[in-house]
This record gives structure tokens, sequence and C-alpha cells, in this order.
């Protein structure tokens, strides 16, 4: 009964986090909107605090670790500067995915039905993507040294593609078995490297549209999670993040005439491509 | 239980299609605000978090929450703290 009313009120949080999106996209009501957004986390956050009952040592040290962490960078960050906090903010979120899928794994009562492994799998598949992709383009915003030159990774669209078929197959291995824990770290580890060699040939000028689609697969993620939890709340917001992400990828890819694919898989290119952006 | 899995399915594929009509015009100036506020809702992964970290029979899995919760409650304050900073940045102008 309990937990029925907590899903119930889940759907509010999700509601809201709806209208947050919303209104964020127009001016006049952007503020607002952002607040909509922040209130539907914190209730989903106390409705989980009150599913969860007894709150342990380690929620409370976490809220407060991070909480001060993340008002600390949000405060003292330039204004110049908040695109890459942006980043890093955005890494974190995709790490957090690849930690709550792991740490699921590790309980002895998860179930090992193929599709929670496959969700779980998904989740740390594209949260270690998101994290070090997040953490490249972080570094290129803040013009971190070993980023000055762009840096190009020899026949990159090979490696990257065999890195992928190991990664779907690793997936579907672990959908397939019950035993999960190495094939798991196996796909984190390599969906870093994944992340780290997708956006490093990516030029600076392009970053932000980079961010967006990163922030695109946080959510989704997130949304992967949801499965592996059973939580609607996720589901529903990480796939409004996922979907809305690329849409808004696509609008900041015209606002600045490139087209997706272009920006993705055109590293060599955007050396070139940078200086006809730059001019308008 | 196969059940379940169809009914979060359909949650799954009817907020995708929510997600794409939510956000059809955004003038120029809210890309980046826009982007930084929808970061702090994928943020979410806070609740998932938050479960993990609860985990009392099984205390790796309870210590690599600890390390998730941190890291989405980053995520989430730090979002939307900066998103609003960047709003209240636009708001003199009207």
């Amino acid at each position: 009964m309990r937990d029925a009313l907590i899903n119930l009120a889940y759907v509010v949080s999700a509601i809201l986090f709806i209208f947050g999106l919303k209104y964020m996209s127009h001016p006049r009501t952007a503020v607002k909107g952002n607040l909509i957004s922040a209130g539907a986390m914190l209730l989903a956050v106390v409705l989980t605090l009150t599913a969860i009952g007894m709150v342990g040592t380690y929620v409370i040290a976490g809220l407060v670790i991070g909480g001060i962490i993340g008002v600390v960078l949000a405060v003292k960050v330039q204004m110049t500067e908040m695109p890459q906090l942006v980043a890093l903010f955005n890494g974190f979120g995709g790490a957090a995915t690849v930690f709550v899928a792991g740490a699921e794994l590790l309980k002895p009562d998860t179930s090992t039905a193929p599709d929670v492994m496959l969700a779980a799998a998904l989740s740390g598949l594209i949260g270690a993507v998101t994290f070090w992709g997040s953490l490249v383009a972080y570094g290129k915003l803040q013009e971190l040294k070993m980023f000055k030159k762009p840096i190009n990774i020899p026949s990159g669209a090979v490696v990257n593609g065999v890195m992928v078929m190991i990664l779907l197959l690793l997936t579907i291995f672990m959908a397939g078995s019950n035993w999960s824990v190495l094939p798991y770290i196996l796909i984190v580890i390599i969906a870093s490297i994944l992340g780290f060699t997708l956006v490093v040939p990516i030029g600076g000028a392009d970053m932000p549209v980079v961010i967006a689609l990163l922030n695109s697969y946080s959510g989704l993620a997130a949304a992967a999670t949801g499965f592996v939890i059973d939580n609607n709340v996720l589901i529903i917001s990480g796939s409004l993040v996922g979907a809305s992400g690329i849409i808004l990828t696509q609008i900041m890819c015209k606002a600045m005439n490139r087209s997706l694919t272009n920006v993705v898989f055109g590293g060599l290119q955007s050396a070139a491509a940078a200086s006809g952006p730059a001019a308008d | 239980r196969y059940d379940a899995l169809a009914a979060s399915l359909t949650i799954f594929i009817l907020a995708i299609f929510i997600g794409f009509e939510l956000i059809t015009k955004v003038p120029p100036t809210l890309h980046t605000p826009l982007m930084s506020g929808s970061n702090a809702i994928s943020g979410i992964s806070i609740v998932g978090a938050l479960i993990a970290a609860s985990a009392d029979n099984a205390p790796l899995a309870a210590i690599i929450g600890l390390v998730a919760v941190i890291l989405a409650t980053i995520n989430v304050v730090g979002g939307y703290l900066v998103t609003h900073r960047m709003l209240e940045m636009f708001k003199p102008k009207r």
C-alpha cells in the first residue's frame, strides 16, 4: 500500500519534470521552469528517502558531501566557465549510473533475469561513455594542456568500431548469463576508452553540441538504470532527457550550421570547419 | 514479471515521445541553460544511488552506492544552481 502511494507520488514528480522542461524552453518562463524541475527532483529524493525508511549514515554522508561540493562548484564558477562545469556535472551523472548499476549487481537479491542484466550492461556502457566523454569535453573547454593540440587517433573509426562490437558482444553475453560482475567491469573499462576516443578528435568549437549529446546519453543511462532497479521515475525522467537532449542537440547543430554526423564523425574536418561558424 | 517489464517499456516509449515533442523552438540564448537544466534532471539517478547506498545486506554495494550518491548529488545540486545563475544573467534585460 505504502509502496503504491509512493509510486503514485513519483508520477507527480515526473509531471513536474515535464512542465519544468517545457517552461525552460521559453525565455519568460525559464527561471520558473528550472525551479519547478528542481522541486520535482526534491520531491523524488524525499519520496525515495521515505521509501527507504531507515535513512543510514551513507545516505546522509553522500547527500551532505555531494551537496557541499555541488554548491561550491556552482557558486564559485566564472560566467565564462559555465559550459565546462555543465560538462563536468554531466560526467558525474553518467558515473553515478555506472555505480548504481554496479552496486545493484553486487546485491544478493538482485534478479538475474535477462532484461535486468541487459539494462545493467547498458547503464554501465552509456554511463562510462558519458563520464569519460564529458571529462574530455571539460578538458577541452578548460583548455587543459593535454588537449591544446588536436589529438588524432590512428584509424579512429576502425578502433571505435571494434570497441563497439566488443561492447555489444559483452552486453549480449551479460544478458544471457547470470555471472555478471566481470563482464560488467569489462564493459565499463572498454566503454571508458570509447568515451575518450569518441570525443578526443572533436574540435573545441563543437564542444557545446557534444555536451548536449552526452547529456542526452546520461539521460538514457538513467533510464536504463530505471529498468535495473525497476523505478518509473528514473525511466520517465531519464527518457525525457534522452529524447529532448537529442532534439536540443539538433537545434544547436542547426544554429551552428553543422550537421550532427559532421560534428560526431568529422573530427578531421572540424579543424577546417571551425573557422566557418566562428565567423558569424 | 514480464507483465511488469511490458508496463515499464510502455512508460519508457511514451516518455521518449513526450521528450521529442517537448522541445520545439528554443531561442539560441536558452540553448546552454536548457542543456544545463536537463543535465540536472538526468541526475535523477540519485534515486537509484540512494537506494543502493541503503543496502544493508551488501556492504560493498552500499559503499559503491555512497560514491554514486555523492556524484549524483553534485550533478543535481550543482546543476540546478548553475542553471539558475545562467538564467539570472538574462533577466535584467527584460
